[in-house]
């Protein structure tokens, strides 16, 4: 094998906002050929470090070293020129445009421009790398997995040598995960230079050549993927030993709580947002719901807990003496006053669960701000609660009366996730639970999550992950576009089988 | 090269010393401006715009009963503003206070005893502000409409209201005035505590502004206020009745605009026109802002509104400017105080091309350190 050639080597780079330090110190080098994974838990520093090569942010010191000659990177137009493109988690791409369009935008160098003769060069791009693009369609009609592929070629059409790529299946069903890794190989192999930024660990294993870990905003060290463990890169991530298995204790005495008939959800823009759909979910069982993200997951939660309306079909609470209460048509309060301990986890935290200019004390009277006869509010209950969750959650934080916006991903799902908990609810809903925490607050939740189902509450868990789905889910209901796709045991399916299900209604091909 | 980041928190001793500096630089630019264009010393003008506002106790009163008014109806948008509904409604919901307190002096002002005539004038004032209020609230509430254009126009509905009842109650007929309202009887008047006729405005404002702190910040209306302008969703979703509060706290923003209406007819002017409001409507906005919606911290920003005001108004008869240069430097300070909350939020650094890493360093360091 040829000696490997850097194309951009990082020295020193530190970058502090305000009081918080993102990166300290940081040496990396970035190889031509080669998948680098930058590894690290939420809030370690990963993103900023990277967003420093992309012109986003400029190091507060430390050199930045381009193919052997030091570089100045003060705006992503400087990246370009250098030949570095970066992908972010939210794509930037013009809606009522084609991918053509989209993939020329900004280009002011074409001599007389010329839409086709553009689509003549995109498309001989996309046949060097296999990518599957249809040219003409206008994004707001693509899917997430064919909007990324657009932003991929953008970048390669522009002459990107050095791809970054921050969280790239966050997004990716199993089979465009492994169609988007057959890509990235084939860049690789032509040469290119491929950063991708991660916290999982199998897709470290499974895509990269070589991994560095940042802790804290300090590079821990550096592997190579071939000779590393994931038991290994987790310690090094998080700075100590933790266990991997998720525990899934058998359901105790599991009966029916909430049922669901013939469920129909029209979203405000008269769209059919659930078909039909038809479940139960039981005490003492964690329920996982999978589906490609849109599919009806929000709606199905928010139905149950009050905040959507029913076009069709029925909700029923079922109490311990076998009563049905009908949740159609009321809304969180009414529910909460008819005695049912409904506890909801959204998928949009800030917006919400919770207040994020308020503090803790502060949120944690959400929901029970109402109590008592006076005309005041309570503080002192809320901030004892408070406390009780930073202690009992490990929430990092300065005190009670910080912001929760202050706080990392982690922590405010950690305060979201102890409030709802604190009430003692009989349901638990939540929705993508863990999404954005890192490997140790995940575990806090699953945790959490199993408690809850072991002390008899029915446990609704939306989830991303299917490799958690599968670990933690007594049963996983699959969505696919709105309607039931099939319901399977968690204990005896696959991931190929679930993901097949969340494309094609009951998973035939 | 400049960088522009957000900073994340700051020390309060910090950002108070940046708005410090912002008003010394403001004095400055203010100086150069006032040197140049009228070729007065500035130090002078500077001393003739205080002696203006704090000169004599007789100027010292008026500032304060300005401030109190100006208080009263930046106390009202508070709520308002609070929940991220932007009444710009208060000048409209002043002048219908008036003009309900004004109606209560003349239709019945010889037939009741003065305490409850004034309870009358009081009830009345309150209900016609809130209404003046609650009309654009309820379809915000009901259809999401714009609450800021709703709010301007019931402004215009207002004054033409008051200057049609003008014309009805004009003395003498045809002069297009309603000039002093029950002057032999005093009907309706405030009474003055200690000899002093401004007392009473200025210490009803004062537990007002007291109690609307008191309110927001610990009772559950006010929290229910503050939810509901961070978050509609999180207040739907812990179950807040959001149309409710929009109603009840616009009922309340608007009342409290009625009654700065009633502090003007039955405690200061004893008229009716449709200038009684004098844009404090439109002032109170800015105050309630630079404030950071804060009822105590408005009594500093109001007065200083206040104070720039009768400043102004000094310089320009004592040294016969035009009353417009006040006006350039009031806003020039503004602007400066403003400005300055960009400083607070964001940072600059600075750096050169050739050798940026190092500069950049050393930037930083210079402005930690200045």
């Amino acid at each position: 094998m040829p000696e490997k050639q850097c194309a951009v080597s990082l020295r020193g780079i530190s970058k502090a906002f305000g009081k918080i330090q993102a990166n300290h110190n940081v040496d990396l080098d970035i190889y031509r050929g080669e998948i680098l994974a930058l590894l690290g838990e939420n809030g370690s520093g990963k993103t900023t470090l990277m967003n420093m090569l992309s012109g986003i942010y400029f190091p507060d010191s430390g050199t930045i070293t381009i193919d052997g000659k030091p570089a100045t990177i003060s705006s992503p137009r400087d990246a370009f020129a250098y030949g570095i493109g970066m992908i972010h988690q939210h794509f930037k791409l013009i809606n009522v445009f084609t991918a053509a369009e989209n993939i020329v935008l900004g280009l002011q160098d074409e001599a007389g421009f010329n839409l086709d003769e553009a689509k003549t060069r995109i498309m001989s791009v996309c046949d060097a790398y296999s990518f599957e693009i249809d040219l003409d369609q206008k994004v707001y009609d693509m899917s997430v997995s064919q909007k990324q592929t657009v932003e991929i070629v953008k970048l390669l059409y522009r002459g990107t040598e050095v791809l970054i790529l921050d969280e790239p299946t966050a997004v990716l069903t199993p089979q465009e995960t492994d169609k988007l890794f057959a890509v990235l190989r084939n860049m690789r192999d032509s040469g290119k230079a491929i950063v991708i930024i991660t916290h999982k660990l199998h897709e470290v294993l499974d895509i990269s050549d070589r991994v560095s870990v940042l802790r804290k905003g300090e590079q821990i060290g550096e592997l190579l993927t071939s000779k590393a463990t994931a038991e290994q890169m987790t310690n090094m991530m998080v700075g100590r030993q933790v266990s991997l298995n998720i525990e899934r204790p058998t359901p105790q005495d599991p009966r029916e709580r909430i049922r669901v008939e013939g469920v129909t959800v029209r979203g405000s823009d008269g769209v059919v947002k659930l078909d039909n759909v038809s479940f139960s979910a039981y005490t003492g069982e964690i329920l996982g719901i999978a589906g490609i993200s849109g599919c009806g997951q929000k709606e199905l939660l928010e139905a149950i807990a009050g905040l959507q309306a029913v076009e069709q079909g029925s909700i029923d609470y079922i109490e311990d003496d076998g009563t049905l209460d009908s949740l159609i048509g009321k809304d969180p309060l009414e529910i909460a006053s008819m005695g049912i301990a409904l506890s909801f986890v959204p998928e949009d935290r800030l917006g919400m669960g919770l207040v994020g200019s308020m503090d803790l004390a502060d949120n944690m009277m959400l929901r029970s701000f109402r109590q008592g006869r006076s005309f005041f509010t309570d503080r002192k209950a809320p901030e004892h609660l408070a406390e009780k969750v930073i202690d009992e959650l490990e929430v990092n934080t300065t005190s009670v009366h910080t912001p929760v916006s202050n706080l990392s991903g982690g922590n405010v799902q950690k305060v979201l996730v102890g409030r709802e908990i604190a009430s003692a609810p009989k349901v638990v809903l939540s929705a993508y639970a863990v999404r954005g925490l890192d490997v140790n607050s995940s575990y806090v939740i699953y945790d959490l999550l199993n408690k809850q189902k072991e002390s008899g509450v029915a446990v609704v868990y939306v989830g991303e992950d299917l490799d958690v789905l599968l670990e933690l889910c007594d049963r996983i209901l699959v969505l696919c576009a709105g309607k039931v796709s099939g319901i399977v045991d968690g204990r005896n399916t696959t991931k190929n089988e679930v993901g097949l299900m969340m494309t094609n209604l009951g998973g035939a091909q | 090269m400049i960088h522009i980041s957000k900073r994340k928190e700051m020390p309060l001793w910090q950002s108070l010393s940046i708005r410090l500096a912002a008003i010394v630089v403001a004095l400055i630019v203010c100086g150069i401006i006032t040197t140049t264009m009228t070729g007065l010393n500035p130090l002078e003008v500077y001393a003739s715009m205080v002696k203006g506002a704090f000169g004599s106790p007789r100027k010292v009163w008026i500032l304060l009963q300005e401030l109190a008014l100006l208080l009263c109806v930046s106390v009202a948008l508070t709520p308002a503003f609070r929940m991220r509904f932007w009444n710009l409604g208060g000048e409209g919901q002043i002048l219908v206070g008036c003009l309900a307190s004004a109606a209560c002096m003349i239709a019945i002002g010889d037939k009741l005893p003065n305490p409850l005539l004034i309870f009358i004038m009081l009830l009345w004032s309150l209900a016609a502000g809130a209404l003046w209020a609650v009309i654009p609230a309820y379809f915000k509430a009901r259809w999401n409409t714009n609450e800021t254009l709703f709010t301007l126009m019931m402004n215009y509905v207002a004054t033409q209201l008051v200057a049609y009842f003008v014309i009805v109650w004009e003395v003498p007929k045809g002069s297009g005035n309603i000039g002093i309202i029950n002057q032999t009887t005093e009907a309706g008047w405030f009474a003055q505590i200690a000899g002093n006729k401004y007392l009473l405005n200025i210490l009803l404002v004062a537990a007002l502004t007291v109690a609307m702190y008191i309110y927001l910040n610990y009772s559950k209306h006010g929290y229910e206020i503050s939810v509901v302008g961070e978050s509609v969703n999180t207040a739907r979703y812990v179950g807040i009745k959001v149309e409710r509060v929009i109603l009840r706290t616009l009922l309340l923003s608007g009342a409290i605009c009625g009654f700065a209406g009633l502090l003007l007819v039955a405690g200061t002017n004893h008229t009716l026109t449709t200038t009684l409001a004098g844009g404090r409507g439109f002032t109170a906005v800015m105050v309630t802002w630079l404030a950071k919606f804060n009822p105590l911290v408005m009594i500093a920003s109001s007065l200083l509104l206040v104070f720039m005001g009768n400043g102004a108004a000094e310089i320009s008869t004592a040294f016969a400017l035009n009353q417009s240069f006040g006006d350039i430097l009031t806003g020039i300070i503004l602007f400066f105080i403003i400005g300055s909350e960009f400083f607070i939020t964001y940072k600059l650094s600075f750096s050169s091309h050739d050798k940026q890493t190092n500069q950049a360093t050393l930037a930083t360091t210079a402005m930690k350190e200045a």
